[in-house]
């Protein structure tokens, strides 16, 4: 079988050769004779290629190497007036100024050059495996893969720029919802709370003006500022259950959610496998997240039964929740899937919803890297003082003994140069000389491995104090 | 007369309040303790008739008070404890009826305002009765209403059902539902019937029962 692929990898390489003769006849065209029309079905075509190549690792060598394009530019925007701008001309239709977009896109895209160089020296580099491809086509893939991976893989600063885009959206995605959270809670404490207890103030004027009067009367009004009272508390108590369920913060993920399966009034099943705590902002992003799953599929579902799980997989929080209601859930229609997505975005996790017609509908969300293990260089200890001490004084003085006083006199003395100049060992008698360079070398070596050595035992921030 | 009570909440104002509204009440405080591991040392020395006791309380304020119950009842079974707690949680409920020994309660922190139902629910608890909250007996029913036989019941039995759960003798019942009597007795063989549960005179037996019933659910 995998030498079917390395027979596939060599007829590539025929099909690349060829490609590459007209990219660059191409590419002759597009800068010498202005055919700009030439490029972007050239980079197309480019882009398939290494595409192949990419399934192919994937596939056959078992190396992934990620996509490093760009992201497509956005259809262009119809002005209120009907035109199309594109820099500073207006157009009628939108096709000039896409055009534009996307030669902008391609050519500005560093990845397109990259695999340009990749696709001009792949057939020679196929050829120069052919052996290896042929005879153990195992190991022969695998080196193809480490080659390909060498150009088609997205660069440090590629994946750099790709990770601050990233960063940018959700955080904007985090900022809005808990703006909007703030709204919330602005407005149930704004014509809830704030209004009874401004009732509950009138209320008790009124019973200061009754009391000598109309004790009766004032009597019945404190029944019914205690009734007032008791009904802010019920609706705080709501409230903060919004905020974040007391629960919640005094039993951990696993009991809060085993209390919204009772209170459910569907039959629920919860089986909690955590090993510890995940970190609190997370712990309520999947707290609601569950209890909206919950709610969808006691309101819209029609489920009856439905299980929960809650496990840890590596550093990933992982929640699977599974109803055997209609199905037919859509995250892209349900606002309350996407308000999922988005809590769930602030952290990098995600929601993956599988709900056929007729059900079940099965919601996963997996966060990663949410349980709060120490960082492994935080259990170490802090470097004292005096071990601080010793290593900048191996640092600072190490140099000497080991090149002016150590190598360099050695070196000096093998080729029989006789300038004494400032080494120590050459003003020693003759039988001295030799010891002196060595132990001075020694010396020197000493000094360090204590510099590498003695840092490496202690914790991170007194390292790169030193 | 069962009255030495101990207190443990952490808001000076409420434990003060609480002290005060006891004392009135004819209770003797032997002790108010202010966090988690002095509660637990005090329930076990002290053994009060009966404890009132917050679920959050120093040093993590998460559930202290409710773990030194728990800690507390596991090494003197049946200890009488009264739970408050600022919001009501099936689970907790669930945990403090675990033991079935009775002389337990959980109320909401609101119930202290009305002063002669929050004493007569200590005195029930001090003497080996359930005090549980309308609210958390509201979400058991609430949540096993779907399924059968709880759905059979016709809505005069839930009424009976609901006010038996939280702790209350037949007179009680009648007292609350304007029923005689004779009538609540009826309903309450109709249920007990319905549930499939064994019929019993003892107050705290049936309360205790009918709970477990619903939280097995």
């Amino acid at each position: 079988m995998r030498f079917r692929w390395a027979l596939a990898v060599l007829a590539k390489a025929i099909i690349e050769a060829v490609a590459a003769v007209v990219a660059l006849v191409c590419l002759a065209l597009v800068f010498c004779l202005g055919m700009v029309f030439l490029f972007p079905p050239m980079v197309r075509t480019v882009r398939r290629l290494t595409g192949w190549t990419r399934r192919l690792a994937r596939v056959h060598a078992g190396m992934e190497i990620a996509t490093p394009y760009l992201p497509e530019p956005p259809p262009p925007v119809q002005l209120a007036d009907g035109w199309y701008r594109s820099s500073r001309t207006l157009y009628r239709t939108p096709r000039i100024p896409a055009w534009n977009d996307r030669w902008k896109w391609m050519i500005g895209d560093p990845a397109t050059w990259r695999d340009l160089l990749w696709l001009v020296w792949d057939p020679f580099v196929t050829v120069v495996l052919a052996p290896a491809l042929l005879v153990a086509p195992r190991i022969g893939l695998r080196a193809y893969a480490y080659w390909c991976r060498l150009l088609l893989a997205p660069t440090a600063a590629m994946r750099l720029a790709g990770q601050v885009d990233h960063l940018h959206r959700v955080r904007s995605l985090a900022m809005d919802t808990q703006a909007a959270e703030m709204r919330r809670i602005e407005r149930d404490l704004h014509d809830g709370t704030q209004a009874r207890l401004v009732a509950l103030g009138m209320t008790l004027g009124a019973v200061e003006e009754l009391v000598d009067r109309n004790p009766e009367a004032a009597k019945a009004l404190l029944a019914k500022a205690r009734d007032t009272s008791s009904d802010t508390l019920t609706e705080l108590r709501r409230l903060v259950r919004g905020i974040h369920p007391p629960i919640l913060a005094e039993r951990g993920l696993g009991d809060a959610v085993r209390a919204l399966a009772m209170d459910s009034p569907l039959k629920v099943d919860v089986e909690v496998e955590l090993p510890q705590r995940p970190q609190a902002p997370v712990e309520a992003a999947v707290y609601f997240a569950v209890s909206e799953l919950l709610a969808n599929a006691a309101r819209h579902g029609n489920a009856e039964h439905v299980g929960i799980d809650i496990s840890h997989n590596e550093d990933d929080l992982r929640v699977t929740v599974v109803d055997d209601g209609v199905g037919g859930a859509d995250p892209s229609r349900g606002s309350g899937l996407v308000g999922i997505e988005r809590r769930l975005s602030a952290f990098d996790g995600v929601l993956a919803v599988s709900s056929p017609p007729g059900g079940p509908t099965t919601a996963t969300m997996s966060v990663p890297t949410v349980l709060s293990g120490p960082w492994p260089w935080a259990k170490l200890p802090k470097m004292p003082r005096w071990k601080l001490a010793v290593v900048i004084v191996a640092w600072t003085t190490a140099w000497l003994p080991m090149f002016p006083q150590g190598i360099v006199p050695g070196i000096m003395k093998i080729f029989g140069n006789e300038d004494k100049v400032w080494f120590l060992a050459l003003h020693l008698p003759e039988p001295w000389q030799w010891p002196t360079i060595i132990a001075m070398t020694v010396l020197g070596t000493g000094l360090y491995t204590l510099g590498f050595a003695l840092p490496a035992a202690y914790s991170e921030t007194s390292r790169s104090s030193c | 007369m069962l009255n030495r009570v101990l207190i443990a909440e952490d808001l000076y104002l409420l434990r003060d309040g609480l002290v005060h509204l006891l004392q009135a009440h004819g209770f003797n405080v032997v002790g108010a303790v202010e966090t988690g591991p002095e509660l637990l040392k005090a329930l076990v020395e002290l053994r009060p008739d009966v404890s009132v006791v917050d679920v959050r309380l120093p040093p993590t304020f998460t559930d202290e008070g409710l773990q030194a119950a728990l800690a507390a009842r596991a090494k003197v079974p049946g200890l009488p404890i009264l739970v408050l707690s600022q919001h009501v949680e099936q689970l907790y409920a669930r945990e403090l009826l675990a033991d079935g020994s009775g002389a337990i309660g959980y109320l909401l922190k609101d119930r202290v305002f009305n002063a002669d139902q929050f004493v007569d629910a200590v005195r029930r608890v001090a003497g080996g009765g359930t005090a549980m909250d309308p609210e958390v007996i509201a979400k058991l029913l609430a949540s096993n209403a779907r399924h059968e036989p709880v759905a059979g019941l016709t809505p005069r039995e839930r009424e009976v059902l609901e006010v038996m759960a939280e702790g209350r003798s037949n007179a009680a019942i009648a007292q609350r539902l304007f029923l005689s009597e004779s009538a609540v007795a009826k309903h309450t063989a109709s249920i007990f019937a319905k549930l499939d549960l064994a019929q019993s005179d003892d107050d705290n037996r049936r309360v205790l029962a009918v709970l477990a019933y619903l939280n097995s659910r």
